[in-house]
């Protein structure tokens, strides 16, 4: 090929890495990390600046990304797209590494040693999450969920000749690398069959399969199993059912500052490819999502994902019922979460796109807020055992209260945010319930409100722990803590409240960024 | 015999099959990333044949490409952790490491 031939393929990059600052912020951030952690190898005060170091390349991140022209446009020959919905979510991602940033500092998980690496493969991280909450091409959306996951299995196992630590890795390296394999063999049938990588054009050749009367039986078992494949792979992202199982373990492995921010961050990015794909290449070129049916190959796409959601928050609640090791019972607490986010995917709807978007961002800030407690007591105890919040109250009056707070919003009681959170998912379930298939809209949106009824009973048990039961000693010392904790703590707790009556700016601004870029 | 794109895909479905059946039966931890390597591999045969049989171009090749590259990391992550199992547990035997349960 010659110069002339490229000359436009160089023009479209060139034109395209103006759209691109933040990535590029947060990928010579992560090196300028390496570099740093090594500068300031012996340095006494280490852990400070390596912190005020990696909150400042999230803080460029964020200054590019606020600074980024608003019009939704295709970047890189169609390889990622920047819109509202990409900048919706990104904000989100760096909203929950600036506090993961914030929380490993002071913590025991992190010797200083080995707090530089860990924020370099956390930024790496958040570059992989810009990357997937913007893919519209099977390549870019594997290669995403790819560094993503990478950056995770090492972060799991961040404590050296720790066994948990160690197994959790493991078990997250196999169960990811088969998830990622195998989604990527549905993606090598689906180029196949529609010879085409890019979400766009993948959804109108599927419609001319469609409209060329009924394609072969083996071209349409084909389309179906190629498309559970990369379900797969995503469904294993987001921790749903059946793709669920690395969950428990790997949350209670790993050290608890990156559990917090895998429970929040990853997910979020998981909905936000899910959501992509699911309308870039499922849903058809033109918002054909008004018209419900979405029957890629003759199956019914969002009654599967309406199943998956089902089993989903029914397995994650039940099983969390029996866990005595909070940061378990938290794992199984965040895939329930992702089944009730999965009835907004459900609906297929704008609405359900919304309440989405606004129930990760809601969910973020309840989430961390109570991985926070979790890391404040572990740093006091050395404890997750639900028997150390006994009398909690006492010795920590205000991180039992907002843990309260935190685990009543989980559970979706006004007048906290999480209620206003779920309140729009199901009002995205509701809304189908006049049209086709109306009464299975009609039983997700019971067995959601069932699930809520039972996910109160184990939060209700850590309260109850918290302020009603006697602590072991007679007098027992009261907690300290790191004041950065108490500053997050109290944030967050004041956000949970001030979203749960005020939330008026989520929706605004849900609302505006709900353009997705499909060209 | 002549050569065409099903007898690509047989193999190619074949080694995803191999893949599958050796994460799920071996105990040797650095066979069971050999596994996901096989299940990686399948896709990329799909990937070479779909190019060259019915799409053109060269699109699925590179696609194949980036994905031998990643297959590479993933190799270097994956038998990275295998070394901190061994260290932690003394040995690569994917049932030694099961401390956590409901």
């Amino acid at each position: 090929m010659d110069l002339q031939l490229l000359s436009p393929l160089v023009a479209e990059n060139l034109g395209s890495a103006a759209f691109f600052r933040p990535e590029l912020a947060l990928t010579f951030g992560a090196m300028a990390l390496f570099l740093v952690d090594l500068a300031w190898k012996h340095h006494p005060g280490r852990s400070g600046r390596l912190a005020a170091v990696a909150l400042l390349v999230l803080a460029v991140a964020a200054g590019l990304l606020a600074a980024q022209p608003v019009e939704a446009r295709s970047l890189f020959n169609g390889m990622i797209a920047t819109d509202g919905f990409a900048t919706f979510f990104k904000w989100l991602f760096l909203a929950a590494a600036a506090v993961t940033v914030m929380i490993a500092a002071p913590g025991k998980d992190f010797p200083p040693a080995r707090l530089g690496e860990f924020y370099a493969l956390l930024v790496a991280t958040v570059l992989g999450m810009f990357l997937m909450a913007s893919a519209k091409d099977l390549l870019m959306a594997y290669l995403a969920i790819e560094l993503v996951s990478m950056t995770s299995y090492v972060m799991a196992g961040f404590k050296k000749g720790d066994r948990r630590a160690t197994e959790a890795s493991l078990k997250y390296v196999i169960y990811g690398g088969v998830a990622s394999g195998v989604m990527l063999f549905g993606m090598s049938y689906l180029y196949g069959l529609l010879r085409t990588t890019n979400f766009a054009e993948m959804a109108v050749r599927i419609q001319d399969l469609q409209a060329t009367g009924l394609p072969a039986a083996a071209t349409k078992l084909t389309l179906v199993v190629a498309m559970v494949f990369v379900t797969a792979g995503i469904g294993y992202k987001v921790a749903s059912v059946p793709w669920h199982m690395w969950c428990p373990d790997v949350y209670e492995g790993a050290p608890t500052p990156f559990t917090a921010f895998l429970s929040v961050g990853p997910k979020a990015a998981g909905f936000a490819l899910a959501l992509r794909f699911f309308f870039g290449a499922l849903a058809g070129p033109s918002g054909v999502a008004g018209g419900l049916p979405v029957a890629a190959g003759g199956v019914p796409w969002p009654a599967i994902v309406g199943l998956m959601s089902v089993a989903t928050m029914t397995l994650g609640n039940l099983t969390a019922l029996s866990q005595t090791n909070l940061k378990r019972l938290l794992a199984y607490s965040s895939i329930a979460h992702a089944g009730y986010a999965l009835m907004g995917l459900s609906a297929v709807s704008d609405t359900g796109v919304q309440a989405i978007m606004i129930y990760m961002a809601i969910y973020l800030v309840m989430n961390l807020g109570a991985f926070l407690v979790v890391i404040l007591v572990a740093e006091a105890t050395g404890s997750e055992s639900i028997l150390d919040y006994k009398g909690l109250a006492r010795r920590h009056p205000l991180a039992a209260t907002s843990f309260a707070i935190f685990l009543f919003s989980l559970t979706g009681i006004p007048p906290f945010a999480g209620f206003m959170g779920k309140w729009y998912l199901f009002y995205a379930v509701l809304e189908r319930v006049p049209g086709p298939g109306g009464s299975w809209y009609a039983a997700l949106a019971v067995v959601g409100a069932l699930n809520s009824a039972v996910s109160l009973y184990y939060y209700a048990r850590i309260i109850r722990a918290m302020f009603i039961d006697a602590p072991y000693e007679a007098h027992p010392a009261p907690i300290k803590s790191s004041p950065v904790y108490t500053i997050l703590l109290g944030t967050a707790a004041t956000a949970v409240l001030v979203f749960g009556v005020w939330w008026t700016p989520i929706v605004d601004w849900s609302t505006a960024s709900l353009h997705m870029f499909k060209g | 015999m002549q050569i065409s794109l099903s007898h690509f895909l047989a193999v190619g479905a074949l080694l995803f099959s191999f893949g599958l059946v050796t994460v799920a039966t071996r105990r040797n931890a650095v066979g069971v990333l050999m596994g996901v390597e096989l299940i990686l591999n399948g896709a990329n045969i799909n990937f070479a044949a779909f190019n060259h049989y019915v799409v053109g171009g060269i699109s699925g090749q590179i696609f194949a490409l980036f994905v031998i590259v990643l297959a590479a990391a993933e190799a270097a992550v994956g038998l990275a952790i295998v070394l901190a199992v061994f260290q932690t547990f003394k040995t690569i035997d994917v049932r030694a490491a099961d401390l956590m349960r409901e």
